[in-house]
Formats: structure tokens, sequence, C-alpha cells
């Protein structure tokens, strides 16, 4: 939901005085009315930002940093060295640790800062172990470093300071080889009269310095109507990085943008600053909701990335060029580079450079130190509706029963602010939702659930008991001179409650438990919306910077307030279940680390085309990083899709992992059954294919919990030698088995879809057609549906029994597909749960099987054998893609097992095997001829 | 229409199955309807439905789906496409989707979905048959009485119909009735009006004259003064060079009044007095620019004067001329009204007797003038260059007030004719079972607002306390299924909502005794919801005892 909406807000307040806001409401109106996309100049770009501009304007190739080798110390676990800035002679100390996994961390603080700076807590979850350092060589020059094996060595240059990791004779990453560095000292003001020996200081006769003490905007800037009183000046960082032979850099979501980032040559640099962006653009490098700074960068030799571990504003930019290889060994020749220079407004530089090499390995390593996605309960991944707003209880009761009566499964119904009483968040409008356990009742019935929206504004309401707690316990957010801040937002004026304080978040939680959030129940799940934080009053539609948590400012930890709103509520659902039940929370802002509390969506797009393309980039940027429970709202949240768009977003949003529709309160009702009965049966196959599909989606899922894999991936990730996939972003895979190319274009009648994988083949998931790996295919489209393909050697179970929630589909049996290579080989794995609980994880309750198909037997196997956990589900068929005729089918257990064949697609269907799902079991497959089995 | 008719059947199988105590349990496999009990014969092979495949009779609700229609698998969730009969006894037996079998959720009120589910299912039939009796009763009571009311609207809106076309054949008479009596009026009016149309004339004829002479005696004295202005020194003549003081007169603007050139200007001699000068004036005076100034208002010369009258003089011309509708807009008129009045403003333009129209007090609506019987007329009349108001209660003489009501209503009477016909042609229904809703107002008020729907006219809201009044839409048309059109009334075109379409009303018509609004909705942004209860949508309740039914 977008900052637009507080114009129906603002009306309200026209009824009662002061005057003054009704007359800037209507104001608002007349001036925003007119708005059809984002109002840019509500943003700002870096020159309007001053640190970023007084960064960008550091030239390369001057850096005054010098590396004080005499300070070098070298422990077991650290180095750490002085560093001196010839110009003002301000020194900082560097920190650098090997880490386990192949990581090399890199701090840089002041020696002797006025204040501590502030480094970002609660992302790590724990403090990287380290692995030791030794020193392999030491001169004038500088110190050569190794880290382990594969001749891999840094580099450390003292004058100027630069650092170099080398793998034998390949540079893989320098630091600082630009000469960007730059930090800004804490100083006395100029102007208070205590800061004239540091003032002297700098009279040198020097272009650096100067402009550092020269530029306005040092000390308080102004943007639009707010000012920014910086109390402590000027703070910002910034470093380079540069990457010998790589040309494809990808990450620091969030931005609409493609997949592969571009250069930032004359134009703005990417921004990371967590904001509400009214009907967001597409393309640009302008800042959203959440922010990752974490980069990939990703060649055919190697896969990398660069996790910036900063919470304030922060700018990347990002070039490229053909630079000379710098190989000692070889004779010079031209290789591509990319440089990436990092900008941040305030705190240290904390780098942790992951040095794959392969982008499993870059998941694994940053999935090390930040955790891996939480792992959701199995109906999260159902389909979720939503709606801005289900107007009353009688309203959920009627779309609910739309579902039974158009026979469409759904497993969420969501209620957005207009549930609360006057927004104010833990209530029921007293008039519309007056017996909410009534109402959720009514959807337990159904094995369904319901999301409430809980937002971290609170009313300024001496009445409202979450605004008198929050206050009496005085844990609100304050304003630069100490007072609780306070700002606009949906229910008026809120109170922020500061989040980065332990027993906020600890308090917040609390207020989940059945009793202290009345009306609540086991199936009630939560919202975190406007967590940026949003403030329709403030700068950017956000906090003021010089807002105070404790002793710390906003400018401080912005990007982190949001994670931490959804910690908290993740917390409280688990705490209200004493710690038994998975939690679900949606958030809209996110950091680095959010993957851990839940799923994130790509906030208020639009009904548009170009924003149904966009969401397969802006998820997949996600996923690399972490987050990979990753939707947009399907059907676009502003304006009206026409049944076409909403259709085919359906048909996307069915493969994608968070699958939810959602609407603004404005645009007329699109529940699935709304658009004629074509439409109707469209939508619901769509929504079918995906429950047909839970099992394979929580496998992902899991997997992505156990090991940091991302669920929804680029296709490099699993051609990383395939250059052809390096800059695709239209199609993607889910897990490695499947290829889903969404059809995004208004009456399209055909797609190009590349199969990757020459030497492989793919199964169209539906006619099962077999194709080669490794071309472009021309598939014609219908508006049946979007083309999907499984990947030969591989093994999907699905359940295709669809009930009208996933609950009701828990003991259903599985058919498993089984996609033979060419070699006539597939494999597979199937996991199952309880679906809810934390049991498998505490008490190793699940079943984790792997199929292998070889030899012309189909196996289940245990991977987990220390797991237990019965299951009722069984295996009701097998279906074995780019088979042969066999001449009987066999379980070894308990004989012959009755079987198809159909000629015209190869497809053997093996009938009712009617094994357990969790147990051992063979299937032989006899052949009359038995040199050709089923190739 | 459909759906009462089922429900009709449902009350008769209710009612029997009751009555007869239908308990008996026939043989059949699971989810299988009684109707199609013979297709699943245990004794033979079965064959799909569809005939698609013949299976082993052992295969069938073997919890795997052999079938493409799903015929095999009629107690199983096996099949995607399947579906299993509930038998419900005590209530209405009914299918359901095969994937609601055993979903631990009961949907059959016997509860025979839920057969290895371990979901505990109650048999609410009996409960649900009992309660749904009662409400089918009432229902059906309901139908019964509405359906006799219907009757007696029919007949009203029949009765109703014959009036309207008798005062439409009426009203025709009326017109030619009332265009006789003007025509008549207007010679007797024309022939009293004559002598003064000839004063009239021979006034303005005078006034012309008498202008002219002002004219010309302003003209004097102007020049009188400009010939002491001009003669500096005061010898009762104006010569050569004192004309050349005034290089603004220079013929050829090039900006030196020679000698010739002002010689020129006195006719060639060298000074003139000031009769001659008043002859030499009329080639000055363009040019001429005062000593005194500036000049002020009251010494403008009389040229001025005479255009400005002239001006207002042409303008009341025109204004006779002028279509008088474009002079006067017509507020609170029908825009059908506007076009018939043309042949009457073209005699009364004729006759300077200039009708410009005739405006109902602001309170009544066109249509109801004539209908009503209450209106007070008001006529604008246009004479001797100025508007005169009239109204019916302040015209003295009789004589005048009969013309003028005459003319009024030889005015009114079309758009009164328009209403009659626009009302007659209203679709009201198969027997005009809702004539009696045109010209009502039904009200419902809800806990912010106050609903009101105007059946064939408009729907509004209007908050409870205080506020204005927001229209929901105007009448658009029927708009329900085609098999039942009048169910629904469709209201469009109301007021714009910010970002959004244009407010709009569904009226949702069911049976009942009341004319009633019962309750009213937003299910979506805009679009408005309102249920309303009316005996004319009631159908006839068919005749229970004579019906047989097939199922049984």
């Amino acid at each position: 939901m977008g900052f637009i909406r507080i114009l129906i807000e603002l009306s309200l307040i026209c009824m009662n005085p002061p005057r003054m806001s009704c007359l800037l409401a209507v104001w608002l109106a007349v001036v925003l009315s007119g708005i059809q996309a984002v109002d840019r100049s509500n943003f700002k770009t870096c020159i309007q930002s001053s640190f970023c501009k007084r960064m960008r304007d550091v030239v390369p190739g001057h850096s005054p940093y010098r590396a004080l080798l005499e300070t070098l110390e070298l422990s077991n676990t650290r180095l750490t060295l002085q560093l001196i800035n010839d110009n003002n002679k301000v020194r900082l100390l560097l920190e650098l640790y090997r880490l386990q996994g192949n990581m090399t961390r890199l701090k840089i603080n002041e020696l002797k800062p006025l204040r501590p700076r502030f480094e970002v807590p609660d992302v790590l979850i724990a403090d990287p172990p380290t692995e030791p350092l030794s020193l392999v060589s030491q001169d004038e020059g500088g110190v050569v470093l190794s880290l382990g094996a594969d001749a891999r060595h840094l580099v450390v240059s003292a004058r100027p300071f630069r650092l170099d990791i080398v793998e034998g004779p390949h540079v893989l990453l320098s630091v600082n080889s630009r000469g960007l560095l730059a930090f800004e000292h804490q100083r006395p003001r100029k102007d208070t009269g205590i800061g004239q020996l540091t003032y002297s200081v700098c009279l040198y006769p020097c272009l650096w310095c100067d402009k550092e003490e020269d530029q306005a905007d040092m000390w308080e800037e102004t943007f639009k109507s707010h000012t920014d009183s910086k109390p402590n000046g000027p703070t910002a960082i910034s470093m380079d990085f540069s990457l010998p032979g790589v040309e494809h850099v990808y990450g620091i979501p969030e931005h609409a943008e493609n997949l592969r980032l571009k250069t930032t040559d004359g134009h703005d640099p990417y921004r990371l600053y967590n904001l509400d962006v009214f009907q967001y653009e597409l393309y640009n490098p302008m800042a959203l909701y959440g922010s990752v700074p974490v980069l990939l960068s990703h060649s055919t030799q190697r896969t990398m990335g660069i996790f910036w571990l900063n919470a304030a504003e922060t700018w990347v930019d990002i070039s490229s060029k053909a630079a000379e290889n710098t190989d000692s060994v070889q004779a010079p020749s031209k290789v591509a580079q990319t440089d990436v220079r990092w900008i941040s407004e305030s705190g240290i530089i904390d780098v942790f450079i992951m040095l794959g090499p392969k982008p499993t390995d870059v998941f694994a390593q940053y999935a090390s130190l930040t955790g891996t996605q939480s792992f959701p309960p199995l109906f999260a991944l159902g389909y979720h509706q939503c709606r801005w707003n289900y107007k009353d209880q009688e309203d959920v009761r009627s779309v609910d029963q739309g579902f039974d009566d158009h026979d469409i499964p759904y497993d969420f119904i969501w209620l957005d602010i207009e549930h609360a009483d006057g927004k104010r968040y833990f209530t029921w409008d007293p008039a519309h939702f007056s017996q909410p356990r009534e109402m959720l009742q009514g959807l337990v019935d159904k094995r369904r659930k319901m999301v409430a929206i809980v937002d971290p504004h609170i009313k300024v309401d001496s009445g409202y008991r979450v605004h008198k707690e929050i206050r009496s316990k005085n844990l609100y957010v304050k304003n630069k001179d100490g007072g609780d801040y306070e700002g606009w937002c949906w229910p008026g004026t809120s109170g922020y409650p500061d989040f980065t304080n332990p027993e906020m978040r600890s308090w917040w939680a609390s207020m989940f438990a059945y009793d202290q959030y009345e009306g609540s129940m086991e199936n009630l799940y939560i919202w975190n919306d406007m967590n940026e934080p949003s403030v329709f009053n403030g700068p950017e539609v956000t906090m003021h910077k010089d807002a105070l948590h404790g002793s710390w400012e906003h400018r401080d930890i912005h990007n982190l307030y949001g994670l931490y709103v959804q910690m908290a509520t993740a917390d409280g659902l688990i705490q209200r279940s004493g710690g038994v039940e998975r939690p679900f929370v949606l958030a809209r802002a996110f950091f680095a680390g959010s993957q851990r509390y839940g799923a994130v969506w790509t906030g208020d797009n639009a009904a548009e085309w170009s924003h149904l393309k966009i969401s397969i980039p802006m998820c997949l940027s996600l996923g690399l990083v972490g987050i990979s429970f990753c939707g947009a709202d399907v059907g676009g949240f502003f304006k009206s899709p026409s049944s076409e768009l909403l259709v085919r977003w359906y048909q996307t949003g069915a493969y994608q992992p968070f699958f939810r529709a959602h609407a603004h309160l404005d645009t007329p009702r699109r529940e699935p059954w709304l658009f004629g009965p074509e439409n109707t049966a469209l939508i619901r196959e769509a929504v079918r294919q995906r429950y047909a599909l839970l099992p394979y989606w929580y496998l992902l899922f899991y997997k992505a919990h156990g090991t940091g894999q991302p669920v929804m991936r680029p296709l490099w990730v699993e051609y990383p030698e395939d250059v052809t996939t390096f800059t695709i972003d239209d199609e993607y895979l889910l897990g490695r088995d499947l290829l889903v190319h969404p059809v995004t274009d208004e009456g399209s009648k055909e797609v190009t879809v590349y199969l990757p994988g020459t030497g492989g083949v793919w199964y169209d998931a539906f006619t099962f057609q077999r194709h080669e790996g490794g071309q472009n295919l021309y598939v014609p489209v219908t508006m049946s549906s979007i083309p999907v393909f499984q990947r030969g050697g591989s093994i999907i179970p699905r359940k295709n029994r669809i009930r009208r929630s996933s609950s009701c589909m828990e003991k259903d049996p599985y058919t498993l597909y089984v996609a033979l290579s060419p070699q006539g080989t597939a494999e597979g794995e199937l996991y199952i749960d309880d679906g809810h609980t934390f049991n498998y994880e505490q008490k190793k309750q699940f079943v984790h099987r792997r199929f292998i198909f070889a030899d012309s037997t189909l196996s289940s196997s245990n991977i987990s054998p220390d797991s237990q956990f019965s299951t009722a589900s069984w295996v009701e068929r097998v279906l074995i893609l780019g088979a042969h005729k066999p001449s009987s089918v066999t379980l070894k257990t308990s004989g012959q097992s009755p079987f198809d064949f159909d000629e015209a697609t190869s497809v053997l269907t093996v009938h009712k095997p009617g094994v357990n799902a969790g147990a051992d079991w063979t299937l032989l497959f006899q052949c009359r001829n038995p040199l050709s089995i089923v190739l | 229409m459909q759906h009462n008719v089922n429900w009709l059947q449902a009350l008769l199988v209710l009612s029997l199955s009751v009555t007869l105590g239908w308990t008996v349990e026939v043989q059949r496999p699971r989810g299988v309807p009684l109707t199609k009990r013979q297709f699943y014969d245990e004794a033979k092979p079965f064959t799909c439905l569809d005939g698609s495949r013949t299976i082993p009779f052992d295969r069938v609700n073997d919890d795997y789906c052999d079938c493409k229609d799903g015929s095999d698998e009629p107690g199983t969730a096996a099949c995607p496409n399947g579906s299993f009969h509930c038998t419900n006894a005590g209530y209405r037996p009914t299918f359901i989707p095969s994937s609601r079998i055993n979903d631990g959720i009961c949907d059959c009120c016997d509860g025979t979905d839920e057969y290895n589910s371990g979901a505990s299912c109650q048999n609410t039939c009996k409960e649900l048959g009992r309660k749904e009796r009662e409400a089918l009763q009432k229902l059906a009571e309901i139908t019964k009485e509405g359906f006799l009311l219907k009757q007696q609207l029919i007949e009203e809106a029949k009765k109703g119909q014959q009036e309207k076309q008798s005062r439409l054949s009426e009203l025709q008479d009326s017109r030619k009735g009332h265009e006789d009596k003007v025509e008549a009026l207007r010679t007797v009016k024309e022939t009293a009006e004559q002598p003064e149309k000839e004063a009239k004339e021979r006034h303005l004829k005078a006034w012309e004259e008498h202008k002219a002479a002002l004219r010309l005696e302003k003209e004097k004295a102007k020049m009188a003064e400009v010939f002491l202005e001009l003669d500096d020194n005061a010898d009762g003549f104006v010569d050569v060079s004192e004309l050349q003081t005034h290089q603004e007169l220079d013929p050829d603007g090039d900006g030196t009044l020679t000698d010739t050139e002002a010689q020129g200007l006195l006719g060639g001699a060298h000074k003139v007095d000031s009769t001659e000068f008043m002859n030499m004036w009329s080639n000055m005076k363009e040019k001429y620019v005062s000593e005194v100034c500036p000049p002020t208002p009251s010494s403008y010369d009389s040229s001025h004067d005479e255009q400005k009258d002239s001006t207002s003089d042409k303008d009341q011309e025109r204004d006779l001329d002028k279509d008088p509708d474009s002079v006067y807009p017509e507020d609170d008129l029908d825009e059908d009204a506007a076009g018939e009045d043309d042949e009457d403003d073209d005699d009364d333009d004729d006759h300077q007797v200039s009708l410009l129209f005739c405006i109902a007090t602001p309170f009544i609506q066109p249509h109801h003038i004539f209908l009503s019987q209450q209106y007070i007329c008001v006529c604008v009349y246009q004479r001797q260059y100025k508007i005169f108001m009239y109204t019916l209660s302040t015209v003295s003489s009789v004589c005048e007030r009969e013309r003028w009501c005459l003319l009024c209503n030889a005015a009114l009477l079309p758009f009164s004719f328009r209403a009659l016909e626009k009302e007659i042609s209203f679709d009201f229904g198969p027997s005009s079972e809702f004539a009696y809703l045109y010209s009502q107002c039904y009200e419902l008020t809800t806990n912010e607002y106050i609903y009101r729907l105007c059946p064939f006219n408009r729907v509004s809201q209007k908050p409870k306390y205080g506020g204005s009044e927001t229209s929901l839409g105007s009448w658009g048309s029927w708009s329900g299924p085609e098999d039942n059109k009048y169910s629904v009334m469709k209201y469009e075109h109301g007021m714009g909502c910010w970002q959004g379409p244009n407010r709009s009303t569904t009226v949702k018509l069911t049976c009942g005794k009341e004319t009633a609004v019962v309750s009213t909705s937003e299910p979506s942004r805009c679009e408005y919801l309102m249920e309303f209860t009316t005996p004319a949508v009631c159908l006839e309740p068919p005749n229970i005892d004579t019906q047989v039914h097939d199922e049984f």
C-alpha cells in the first residue's frame, strides 16, 4: 500500500480542526491526483544526498591512504594494520579476517573516533568462525598473506593502500585499486571554536582535503521542506572493488531492474534506502522498500560475492571497462573488468568477500553469515487471496464460499488495514469485524487460515493500549530533541516503536499471545507493511535521519528497521505457540538476514504487463541474496488488470514462491470468478497447478532452509559456464528441475524459450514432449498455460488430487514424474513432515527420501536415517517420461504392477504401486529385449 | 425464476421424504446416486459412463482413477473431475466434487463424505431439513400472498395504463384546442395592439428625429469651442499660422503641417471666420486634439454618445430578433421541451410577443406539471424593450390572466405530453406489474447513511448526520439474466469516484409482501448492491398437489 492512501485518511481529518490539515489535504489531493507514476522529486538523487555527492566527487587515482606497515599485528584470528590519510593525518584501523568457507572479512574504522561508529548488529547469525592467516612475505611495499589452499593470497600494498586477493596468477578482486577509499572522520564542528585545531590541520594545500572541508551540507542539509540536523557532521564512507574478468554482476536488491545490473556511469548509482515509493517506475536505480547490500559477480570462471554490511543509506556505482590483464606471468592483454564502488552515509566499512568459486558456494557462504530462508509452514506456499480490503466478516465468508463454489483452492484470506479499529493494530473494527474468532473458526472449519495486517506505526491515542504501554515503557523512537518521534501514517499521528531495542521487540512479540491479541487464533498469521518505516510527512516518506534509537541516529540503522519489525513479529508467532509452530510473516521492507523471518513481496506494483515482467528479475535478485520467499501482487496492486493480464499473472504467480493476489481499495473487485467462466477456468487451472506441485515447492524450501540455495534461480546458477544464460531474466528455474517461462506480453501467440544444457533434454510439463537442451525453442502458447519444462534426469513428486486447501491434501498420495535423461537415469527427492511445526528440527520428525532411476530400476531410499515420521501418503502413480515400453513392471515387495504405455508421448504410467511414501521400495522395469530397456 | 422452481421441487421432495419415511438404503457403490445404480453392476465389468473404457468391477472405487470422466471412482477422491452423491436422508440429496471426500471437512449433512478422514461428522440432515422446510414454507406463504398482491398490481397497472392512454389522447385534443384558442387570441390581440403598435412606431420616429437634432446641437457647441481655442489672437478668425499650432492635423502624415496644407484645410483661404470654420470642421474633427486636456467625460463629443445610443438601440433590436431560447437558458425544462417551442416562437416573434418559456416553481419536476395540476406557471414575456415577469397571481385583469395561462399551457403541453408518453413507454414488466413503483421512493437507513431508491429514476446516498446527497446512479435498464430479466435493475452514471469509476447500483429484486429496500452494500469500490423486495416479482406458486416427481 502506498503513500497515496494518505488522501483518503486526510480527508477524514477535514472534519475536525485544525484547519491546516484540511487545507493541506486539499492541496495534496489537488497535487497528487494528477500523478500517474512515481513523483521522482519526492526522492533524492545522488547529488541531492550530500554525502553521495561528496563521495562520488572523489576521483580515482589519487588515494591519500597509506598502510603503516610498522603497525601490523597478526594474531591467530586476525590482522590489524593502521592506515593514514596523508592529507589530514587521520588514522584508520584496518582489520582483516580469513573466514571459514573461503571468505575474507575486511573492516575499517577510525583509529580514534570522537564517538563510536555504528556497527550493524543482529544481521550475522554468529561471529563468523575464522581461520588462521599466515604471513607469506613482507617488504616495505607491503605484505602477502596466505588464504589457505590453491595458492590463494591476500596482498596488502602500502602506498597507496590497496588489497588484492589472488589465486595463483589470477587477481580475483582488488580493494581500493582505484583509490576511492574515503572515510569521513568525525570532527568537532568548525564554527564551535573547538574545531579550530582540526581545521588548521586541514590547511594543507591539497585538492582532496579542501574539498572535504569546504563543502556545504556537512553539518546540516535540507531536502524539500525537511532539514536534517546532522549533529555529528560528515561520516560517510566509500570503497571501491575491482573484479577483473567480470562482465556480469547481480544482486543489491531491491530495484525494479533487470537481473543483470547495469553500469551507472553517467547517471545515478543504485540506491539502497528502504522507502515507501508510490507507483514505482521500472528499470531505474531508485531505492525501493528493501535493501540487501550484497553484490554477486559471475563469469564462466568464478562466482563471487561482496557483502557490504552497512545499514545506512547506501549507493552503489558499477562501471565496466576493458582493463590491462595484470597477471604477472602472462603477456599483457585486455580483459573485461567490472568496478564497483560502495558509498554509505555512516557506520564503518565492514565487507565480506565471498570467494565462491561456484554459485552454490557463494550461496552457502552468504548463508553461513546471515542464515537461510526460514522454513515456512506448508500452507504458506499455497495460494493467498488478498484485497484492500475485505469489508466485513460476511465479505470474508462469501469470498471463502466463492472459492468452494468455483472449486478453486486457497489457503489464506487476508485482511488489510481497514479491519482494525481506526487502524489501531491488534484490534478489530467493532462494526465490521465484531466476532473475529467466529470468523477465524469458520476458516478453521475449512482448514484455511487468515492473515491480518499489523503495521509498525502506532496511533497516538491515550485510549489505545498499545500506544499507552509503549509510551509508558519509553520504547518509542525519539526525535532529535528527545521527545517521542511522531509522524503521519494510516491512523493519523503515529508513534514508531524502537524495534532496534530488544526490550521493544520482546514486548511486541508478547503482544501476539492469544490472550494479548484479542480475537486472534492459531490460524491467524501476520503481515507487516510500511516497515521501511513509512512516514507520510517525513523526508522521502520515511523517518527523519536525526531521529534517535537510543544513542544511535536513525541515519545509522535505517535499512535495518524493517528487519527488526519482522523479526519481532515472527518471534511473537513462535512464542504464542510455545515454540511449537512455524510462523508466517510477510514484510515489505527487508535487509540482509530478513530471510530468517518470513516472506517479502515487491510492494505496490501496478496492473500492467511491464510489472508482470519485472516480477521475475525482482524475485530472482532477491533469491540470489538469500531471500527466497518472494512474490509480486498477482494482478497488480494499482489499477485494474484486463482479464488476459490477470490470467497470465496467475499463471506466473503459481510458479513464483509467494503466491498472493492483491488489489488497491479503489479497484473493482477481482476475485478469480469475476471474469467469466472461461477465465475462471483458466485461473482455476493455474492455481491447481500450484497445488499439485506443492510437494516440490516444499522440498525446495526445505533445501533452501538447509543450504541457502535459492528456490527460484536464474539459469546461470545451474549452467554457470553457459554465457547465454547470464542475461536471461524472462525465464527461470525452480530448484534445478523445473524451467518456467512466463508469458508476459499481451496477445502472445508464442514465446522463445532457451533450454540450457547441451546434451541434456527437457520435457514439456503438460504434453511430456521431449526437447533437446542447448537450444532456443519456439513454443506456441495459448491462454491455457505458460511453458514449463521438467529437466531430463529429474524426478518430481506431485499431488494430483487438488482439494480446497493444502491442509486438506495432507494425506493424499503422490504421483512421481520421472523424466529420463538421455542416459536413461533420473534422480529426485521427497520431503514430508507435519507441515507446520518445528518438530522436523527439534525432534527429527520428517521423511526425506531419494528416488533414483537407473538400470531400469526405480527405488526410494532414506536420505536421513536418523529421522522418524509416519505419513499416510502413498505413491498412487509413477510416470516415466521418455520411456520405452517394458514387458512388465514389478514392485519388489508385491509383484506385478499394472501399467499403460502411450506410444505417442513415450510416457509409461505405472498404476497404483500403493507403497507408503515413507517406505523403501523398488520398481523393476523388465523388457523383452534387455539391451534396450528404456532408452 | 429457475431458482424458485428448484426450491419448490425441494420442498416437495422434503415433504415426501419425511411423510413417507424415505430411509430405504439401496445397495450400490459408495457415492453413486440411485438414478445411476444400474450402471454399477457388480457382476459385470464396469464401463466408464463416457464409454471410454471397460475395467474389471473391482477397480470401481479402488482409489485409482481409470475413467477420464471419473465415473469409476464415485466414492473416492481419486479422479479430479468426479462427483460424490450424498443421499442426505431427511434433507436434499446433493452431489459434491470428489475432492471433498475425506478431506476432513463435513460436506454432506449425513456425513457420508468423511468415511475415512478421522473427521467426526454429525448427521444434521433432519435438523437442516426441518429448518429448510420451515423456511420454504414461509417463503411459500410469502410467495402466495405476494403473488396475490402482484395480481392486484397488474390490475391497477392496467387501469393506470388505460387512464394514461386516455389522458394522452385528452392531451392531444386539448393541445389542438389550445392551439386554436391561442390562434384566436392572437388575432384579437393583434387587432387590439395595432393602434399601440402604430403609436409606438410614431414615437420611435419622433425620437430618432429628436436625437438627430440633439446631435447637431452638440456638434455645433464643440466646433465653437475649438474655434475659440484656435483663434489665438482672438481676432474672430482662424488663420493658417494659428492652425499650424496643431501639427496633428497634418493630412499627409509627414509630421509637418505646411502652409499649403493648412490653407487646404481652411478651404484654400488664409483665414476663416466661425461660420466658415463650421464647414471646414468636418475635415479636422477626426484628428483634432484639444489643447484643454485631459478631456473629461462630459466634454466627449456627441458622436460618442450617439454611438453609444445606437449600439444600445441595436442591441435592443437584436434582442427582439433573437431566438429567445438562446437568451434565456431553459434551466428547468427537459431538453425535449425546447424543440417543441420553435413553432410558437416564430409566431411570437412576428407579433413581437415573445413568450420565452414557462417555468414551473423549482420544486416541481416538469413531468409533474400536468399530472399533478399543482403548478404555478410563471411566464416570461418580452415587451417594449423590457422583460416583464408575469405570474398568474399578479396579473390584474381577468382577460390578461386568461391569455397568459393559455399561452403558458400551450407551451407546457408538449412536454407534459412527452412526460406522459415517456411514462407510458417505460418497460414496467410483462404485465406492467412494476408500474406502481414509478414516481415512488424507498429508503433504508444504515449506521452511517440513508439510502434512497426511486425506481426508474435514481438511487442516492446521504449521510445520516448531515452532509450532501451522493448520486449512486440513474435508471439504466433491466439487467437480470436472459431468463429472468426483471429480477435486476441497473442504475448507472452516478457521481464519479476518486481514481475510480462513476458510482453505479445494482438492485436485486426478490419476492416479498412489502415493497422495501432490505439491504445495501458496496461489494466493490463505488459499485453498490441493493436488495429490494416487491410482490411484483412473486411467481405463481405451482399447485403442489397435482405435481408428481420423477425421482421417486
